[in-house]
This record gives C-alpha cells, sequence and structure tokens, in this order.
C-alpha cells in the first residue's frame, strides 16, 4: 500500500494504475446496491464467480460488485464491459449464459436486454435506456463503475483529482469562491447557498468542525444511502476540500444505525484513504491535518435537522435548538460548524475538477447543478434519478418514470417527503427547482418523489403523513408537538366521515400557525401536506365532510363492498377468504355481504375472478 | 453594546441580553409560559415569538432564544405577532383548561373562542420544573421522556429517585398547576368567569389598574378590556409600514 507523500505522487500512482489496467479486459459489474441485492444481486455474484471459473476465465475475466446504478425497478442489473451492454433483471441461472457469451466474442444475451415497452426494441448499452437517457449523472454515474471497497477504482476514474488541484497551489479563498460560483445550494432540502457558509464559518475563529449529513430518514427516500453504499470516496473528498478550506481538522459524518452497508463502506474507504495519506496528517504533503469519524444515528427523524444533529453527535438528546445561533456561527461543541448533506459533499470535487463555470451552466438560473431524486409510487420506472435542475415534472414522469401503470391517471406527486407538499397533476409542467417547488407549496426537501395515481385518497395521505410527523415530532415545542396531533385528530374524523366545514378553515389557521412559529423546520413544514392538498384537492375534502363520500374509495369508513347479481357465479372463493364472516352464500348461488360485519379489507375484491364484487362510497343503501 | 430597534424605539442594551429582556427593559409585555429569570431560555411555548425583520425577510421568532443583537429591527405586537399568541392560546387553552394563567392569557389576547376538544392534560410541557430542578436546586432529579405526543416530564424508570430532595420547586415554578382556576363554569374550555366577576374598583385611573392586581372592575371596564383595549401605537404598527 503506497503512501503518497504529495501531488505528484498522486499523479505518478494513478498513471501507474491506468498503465496496469487492461481497458479492454471483459469485466462484469453487478450492481449490489439495496434494491438489487433483495432482488438477488448475490446471487447472481456467486453464479458469475462460479461460471467464470468454470470455463477456466479467471484470468481473463473481473466479476466485480458495484454500487447503485438507479433502475432499482428492474434489478438485478449488470453491465458488461468494456462494451458497456447492459442487462437487467438477471438471475443466477443466466449466469452460465452470460460467460458463454463473453467466451463467444461478446454477442449479447438477447433475453436479458432491456425492451423499450414503447417500440419493444431490444436496447444493449445503459445510457440507451429512456430511463438513463435524459439523466444527467454527474454524481451517481460513475457508481456503476467502481467497487466501493477499492480506493484503486475510484483513483482510477479520476478520483482525488480535484483534492490533487486544491493542494498544488490553491488557497482556501479560492476553493470558497469556485464553490460560491457555481451557484451550489444545499442538497438537503432548504437550499442555502453553500458557498456562502462556508464564508460565514471561515469567519468565525478556530477549531471549526464539518459534518456530513447522513441521516436520511424520509420514508422512500435512499439516495444518500446510496450514494455512501456505492461511491463512498467522493463524499470523503468533497469533506477533505471543505476541510483545507474551512481550515477544519475534524470532521464527522453522521448515518443512520439502521444502513449497515453504509457505514461499513465508509469505514472502508475511510481506512484506505488513510492509507494512501489522503486523509489523516499532512494530507499529500501539504500540512493539512483532516480526520472523519463515523457516529451512527438512533433513527430518530428530527435527527436530520442541523441542530438536533449536532445535540446527537455530541451525546445529548437529538432535539433541535432555536437559530440563531446558527451553526456556522456556534454549532457542535459550540464552535464554529459547517454541515452539509452527503450530496453536498459529494458535489465539491465535481466543482473543482470541471469548474464553477461549467457546473454553473447545469441547471436553471437560481438551481444550479443536478439533483437526485427517488421515483417511487405508483409509477413504472422505480428508482433513482438525477437529472439537472429545472427538469420538467411532465419529463421526470413519463420520459424517465415511463408514466403510471396499470393505464391509471396521474393525480399528483409529493415532492420533499413527508414535509414536502402535494403537487396536482395539472402542474406536470412545473419545472423542478427550489423556487418554483416553493411557490407551489411544496418544497425539494432531500429529494423524495412519490408519485399517486387516481386511486389514491388526498385527505387519506394528508393524515398518513401528519401521523408519521406526529410520531417523529421531537414534541420540545407546543405548536409542532400540539399542532401535528390537533391536525391528525382533525383529519381522522375528516376521513371517518364526521367532518365538519370549519374544519378546513381550522386546518389552515393551524397549518398557519405550525409554519410561523414552530422551534425548527420539521414543524414550520410539517403542515404542508395538509396545506397543499387543502389548496389543490379540496374539493376531495368537501366529498369527505358533505356528502360523506370518499371519491377515491380508500377512506375504510366511507366506503362499502357490495356484488354484483349479473357477475356472481357463486364461487365460493370469497366466503373463504372473508375473516369477517360477512360473506353468506351457498354454492352457485348469488352472495350477500353483509355491511355491518365487513371490515372492508378488500380480500374478497382481489379474489374474485368474475370482478363482480364492487366497491362504492357514500351511505351504506338500505336492503330491500 | 448591541442597538437594535424594537417597535420603533432605538434602544442599546447589554450584550448577552436576549430580545426578551431588552424588550421587558422598556416596559413592553411579551407573554410567556416558559420562560424564568433564572433559568436558561428554552424556546417550547412559542408565545414570546416577535416579528424579526432581516435581511429583507420578516420571521416569527422566540424572543426569549433571540440574542439582541446590532441592527436587528423588532416589532412585538404586530398583526401578525398576536395572531399567532392567540392562535397558540386557543390551543393552550384545549389543552389545558383548568389553568388561570393560560385562561388570562388567552382573555388578554382576545382568544374568545376554543375550536378544539378539551383534553385536560396536566403539563404543557414547558420545562421549567426539569431547569428549575437542574440549574436552581442543583438536583437534577426530573428530565423528559419520550417523543412528540409521548414526550412527559419523567423520573429515572419512573421511580422515586434519590437526588429528589422533595424540595417543591418544581410545584412553585409550574404555570400549569400552581394555581387551578375554579371559574363558574369550570368544566367548559373558555370560561371567561374572570372577566365576568364583578369586583369594586378601589381607586380608578384613565389609563391605568387600580392597586389591585388585577383587578376585574378595571379589567372589565376602562382601558383593559381586550375587545376596547386602546389600540397602543407603540405596540401595533401596521405590517406595511416598516422600512
Amino acid at each position: 500500500m503506497p503512501r503518497l507523500a504529495s501531488v505528484n505522487e498522486l499523479e505518478a500512482y494513478r498513471a501507474r494504475l491506468a498503465a496496469t489496467r487492461d481497458p479492454t479486459r471483459p469485466c462484469l459489474t453487478v450492481c449490489a446496491g439495496s434494491g438489487c441485492t433483495a432482488a438477488g444481486a448475490g446471487d447472481v455474484l456467486t453464479a458469475l464467480r462460479k461460471n467464470v471459473e468454470k470455463a477456466g476465465l479467471k484470468d481473463g475475466v473481473d466479476v466485480k460488485s458495484t454500487g447503485c446504478h438507479g433502475f432499482c425497478e428492474r434489478g438485478p442489473i449488470m453491465i458488461v464491459w468494456p462494451e458497456g451492454t447492459f442487462y437487467n433483471k438477471v438471475a443466477s441461472s443466466d449466469a452460465r449464459a452470460i460467460v458463454a457469451s463473453i467466451a463467444d466474442g461478446h454477442v449479447p444475451v438477447e433475453k436479458l436486454l432491456y425492451r423499450d415497452p414503447a417500440s419493444g426494441q431490444a436496447v444493449v448499452r445503459e445510457d440507451e435506456v429512456p430511463f438513463y437517457a435524459r439523466q444527467r449523472r454527474v454524481l451517481f454515474g460513475n457508481n456503476g463503475r467502481i467497487d466501493p471497497k477499492n480506493i484503486d477504482d475510484y483513483l482510477n476514474v479520476g478520483g482525488y483529482a480535484a483534492l490533487g488541484k486544491v493542494l498544488s497551489g490553491m488557497t482556501w479563498e479560492q476553493v470558497i469562491d469556485q464553490v460560491k460560483r457555481s451557484g451550489l445550494r444545499g442538497r438537503g432540502g432548504a437550499g442555502f447557498p453553500t458557498g456562502v457558509k462556508w464564508g460565514f464559518c471561515r469567519q468565525n475563529p478556530a477549531p471549526r468542525y464539518l459534518i456530513c449529513n447522513a441521516d436520511e430518514g424520509d420514508p422512500g427516500a435512499f439516495m444518500d444511502r446510496s450514494l455512501l453504499e456505492g461511491n463512498p470516496h467522493s463524499i470523503l473528498e468533497g469533506m477533505i476540500i471543505g476541510a483545507f478550506a474551512l481550515g477544519v481538522e475534524e470532521g464527522y459524518v453522521y448515518v443512520r444505525a439502521e444502513y449497515p452497508l453504509a457505514v461499513e463502506h465508509l469505514r472502508v474507504a475511510i481506512e484506505q484513504a488513510e492509507n494512501y495519506g489522503l486523509l489523516g496528517d499532512n494530507i499529500l504533503g501539504s500540512g493539512q491535518r483532516f480526520r472523519v469519524h463515523v457516529v451512527k444515528g438512533a433513527g430518530a427523524f428530527v435527527c436530520g435537522e442541523e441542530t438536533a444533529l449536532i445535540r446527537s453527535i455530541e451525546g445529548k438528546v437529538g432535539e433541535p435548538q432555536p437559530r440563531p445561533p446558527y451553526p456556522a456561527q456556534r454549532g457542535l461543541w459550540n464552535r464554529p460548524t459547517v454541515i452539509n448533506n452527503v450530496k453536498t459533499w459529494a458535489s465539491v470535487p465535481v466543482i473543482l475538477n470541471r469548474g464553477p463555470e461549467w457546473y454553473a451552466a447545469i441547471g436553471t438560473e437560481k438551481s444550479k447543478g443536478t439533483m437526485v431524486f427517488s421515483l417511487v409510487g405508483k409509477i413504472n420506472n422505480t428508482g433513482l434519478v438525477e437529472v439537472p435542475m429545472g427538469i420538467t415534472l411532465r419529463e421526470m414522469i413519463y420520459e424517465i418514470g415511463g408514466g403510471i401503470p396499470g393505464g391509471k391517471e396521474l393525480k399528483a406527486i409529493q415532492i420533499g417527503g413527508p414535509s414536502g407538499g402535494c403537487i396536482p397533476a395539472s402542474l406536470i409542467d412545473l419545472a423542478i427547482d427550489y423556487d418554483e417547488l416553493t411557490k407551489a407549496g411544496s418544497m425539494m426537501g432531500s429529494g423524495g418523489m412519490v408519485v399517486m395515481d387516481e386511486s389514491t385518497c388526498m385527505v387519506d395521505v394528508a393524515r398518513y403523513f401528519m401521523e408519521f410527523l406526529e410520531d417523529e415530532s421531537c414534541g420540545q415545542c407546543f405548536p409542532c408537538r400540539k399542532g401535528t396531533q390537533r391536525m391528525r385528530e382533525i383529519l381522522t374524523r375528516i376521513c371517518a366521515g364526521h367532518g365538519k366545514e370549519e374544519d378546513l378553515a381550522l386546518l389552515e389557521d393551524l397549518g398557519w400557525l405550525m409554519r410561523q412559529t414552530s422551534l425548527c423546520a420539521l414543524g414550520q413544514t410539517a403542515a404542508n401536506p395538509v396545506l397543499t392538498t387543502l389548496r389543490y384537492f379540496r374539493d376531495e375534502y368537501l366529498a369527505h365532510i358533505r356528502d360523506q363520500q370518499c371519491p377515491a374509495k380508500v377512506c375504510k369508513q366511507l366506503i362499502y363492498y357490495e356484488i354484483d347479481p349479473v357477475f356472481c357465479d357463486g364461487c365460493g372463493a370469497c366466503v373463504k377468504v372473508c375473516a369477517g364472516e360477512a360473506i353468506l352464500g351457498e354454492k352457485k348461488k348469488l352472495h350477500t355481504i353483509d355491511a355491518a360485519k365487513c371490515t372492508r379489507c378488500g380480500a374478497c375484491m382481489e379474489v374474485c375472478q368474475p370482478k363482480a364484487v364492487l366497491v362504492s362510497t357514500g351511505a351504506i343503501p338500505c336492503p330491500v | 453594546m448591541p442597538s437594535l430597534k424594537i417597535n420603533g424605539i432605538e434602544t442599546e442594551v447589554e450584550h448577552g441580553m436576549s430580545v426578551l429582556d431588552a424588550a421587558r427593559f422598556l416596559g413592553l409585555p411579551i407573554p410567556t409560559l416558559c420562560h424564568d429569570d433564572g433559568l436558561t431560555p428554552a424556546g417550547a411555548c412559542r408565545l414570546c415569538v416577535v416579528e424579526v425583520e432581516r435581511n429583507g425577510t420578516r420571521k416569527l421568532l422566540s424572543a426569549c432564544t433571540l440574542p439582541a443583537e446590532d441592527g436587528l429591527v423588532v416589532w412585538t405586537h404586530s398583526e401578525r405577532v398576536e395572531r399567532a399568541r392567540r392562535l397558540l392560546l386557543e390551543l393552550y387553552v384545549a389543552t389545558c383548561p383548568s389553568s388561570k394563567r393560560i385562561q388570562d392569557l388567552a382573555s388578554r389576547y382576545g382568544a374568545n373562542i376554543c375550536r378544539y376538544d378539551a383534553e385536560h392534560e396536566i403539563c404543557i410541557q414547558c420545562g421549567l420544573c426539569v431547569r428549575m430542578c437542574e440549574q436552581q436546586m442543583m438536583a437534577g432529579a426530573i428530565g423528559f421522556a419520550g417523543r412528540g405526543s409521548n414526550r412527559r416530564v419523567s423520573r429515572p424508570f419512573d421511580m422515586t429517585s434519590d437526588r429528589c430532595r422533595q424540595c417543591g420547586a418544581c410545584l412553585y415554578i409550574c404555570p400549569v398547576c400552581e394555581l387551578r382556576c375554579a371559574g363558574p363554569q369550570a368544566d367548559t374550555t373558555l370560561c371567561s368567569g374572570c372577566l365576568n366577576f364583578a369586583t369594586v374598583c378601589l381607586q380608578s385611573y384613565d389609563h391605568a389598574m387600580c392597586s389591585l392586581d388585577p383587578c376585574h372592575a378595571c379589567e372589565l371596564s376602562g382601558p383593559f378590556r381586550p375587545d376596547v383595549r386602546v389600540k397602543n401605537e407603540l405596540l401595533k404598527i401596521p405590517t406595511g409600514e416598516l422600512k
């Protein structure tokens, strides 16, 4: 293991690495991100290794596990280098065919290729897949090419070049200036200009600290996790550059304990970087000292809030503190602290490598660069997407996401995690950037994007998020603790058909109060799902209140099941699954549902082959 | 010495003072339920929110935790602040209707309807008792446990602690249990019993209360009645006028 004593040695080592690596040597990379691993990537890897050995290609073919590619819907996915052939939904039984195809001279295995659902055409290369074609993968692009546990892989794709550039003659002012000029805004949600924050912190006396916020708690979001698991060195490099610019000797990564793989990869990366002399004392002979500690969070949603996170690192209860003083003035151990998100730190090397102008050319006027979204919900292509700021929701949903499954209509998109807002389908041409989203009542947040179709009840959605936030509020300040509780009570009442029209004004008042007076951003944004659904889907609230109807047929107390006498063939399947014994009827005769006993679980509807079970909303009609 | 502007008044205060201290120094009343001069500020009750101008945007911030800094522009009783306090007090009354202190504040800030069901909780989690026990009594026998709606003031493992000397300081400082309201309609959330209770005023002045504190007669007639309260130019500044 070489210890690199100067920037020149780093470049010389990189050149040596490139010389020893044969670019034409076949390499099978399998995505070992969380999604693909769950789909069986581990078995695929084992099978590939076994088959490579069996075919006697052990010295000629590499098999490698890499980080997340983002296209989790089609996992496990793999790529055959150097051609870049993209295979999806790979099973361990396909390993023999894949290895055979390499031995035969790289003829793609037809059945594993991605087929464009629109044209039915098979696509060979990853970047030709429609899901990737519209993306701009600045941060995630290398995930599919490197083994996260191997620093040489990262060096081979140009890793630590930005650090070398910084240490070979740049001043800290120049680094901060470049970050400022790039227009990078914090990717954690609020979107504060990163360079400005660094400038504020640098004005304050040392010792200063820096923190990487990897406490990703939003339901359905896994961008930070994928980056930590797939490319931990890019984050470390950003932090080391930050340490140089800010004059920091001690940094922390606060990561959820629920992400064991991320913690492991991060620890490995830190150890390797220390061995190479890229971290620790006297980094690349520059005299700069920087150490990184990994702190595991116990999984409280509110600990993603920066002041709460700082308290948690200090060993106290993770409760937010009033600001000002801001962490840049007084943060960890009461010292000036810069705290940035995983994606923000990972963007720093890119900016310094390619220059602030290059970075600023991507995106919109006030939101620069790319943003990573986790696209989930009622959408064909679930996964992580990295797109330039300013992309429209339409491109996101229909071109990258592949539209809504089952031929259903898009109803709303919830952006920004539990405290983001629901944007209606009518705003489909909205350009996604910090300010446009705020104008629409939502927010960028950490980048969670939940797509909802017509079978979603917006009142129920608002109630769900409020329930989540009520549980996750720290309870320290009154408007957040009581506001979320009261809101949840009111929404539950409306969902049960006991709402009053005055409740809507009350919800709006409460939402205003929470936004204005809560202590931290959790409380200030908690009402967003309620306020946006009230703004865009008021009719639905009124239908629940006035007509006791749930238009989407979701709210259990407002729906009832009945059997269509025309279609029912009396097969009795529904009788068997009904846990409440609410279905009456003999074989081959018409069945009926006793609404009083029915628990509205919907099991009968699922099993009914002739589709004779119907769900209706409103008052249960009297049996005649 | 930081100099700041509160309700249009230029003032200089000592280092380390909060905006709440500064406003009180000027005689501007700011209501709180979680603040005590001998204890660290918590910013938990949020009743002390004031409107602060900073970098061209206006925000509501809690005065007790906001350090008085150079160039701050603060409004203690703007329309927005009053509305926030009224809505907050409505929530407080619903949580703890039997507290006289909360009922009085609600009357004062015109929170005269309550749209929630009463909860009759015994604690508003202002944390005064916890801080009192730790910072003044040097015991630290009680603390917070749980999160969100499960958060409560508790002892270690919910058992009597050796550290508790049963000094009673926590009871003394509690804004909710210090004095129970026993109004004529104790069960309703907003009884306004104190305001309906007629007493004889001992001495009457034009714009000040008599020697009884509080004097219900003065509150009922005169300038202290919430609905006829004189719109003090110092306190009420229309939102558009700030430059």
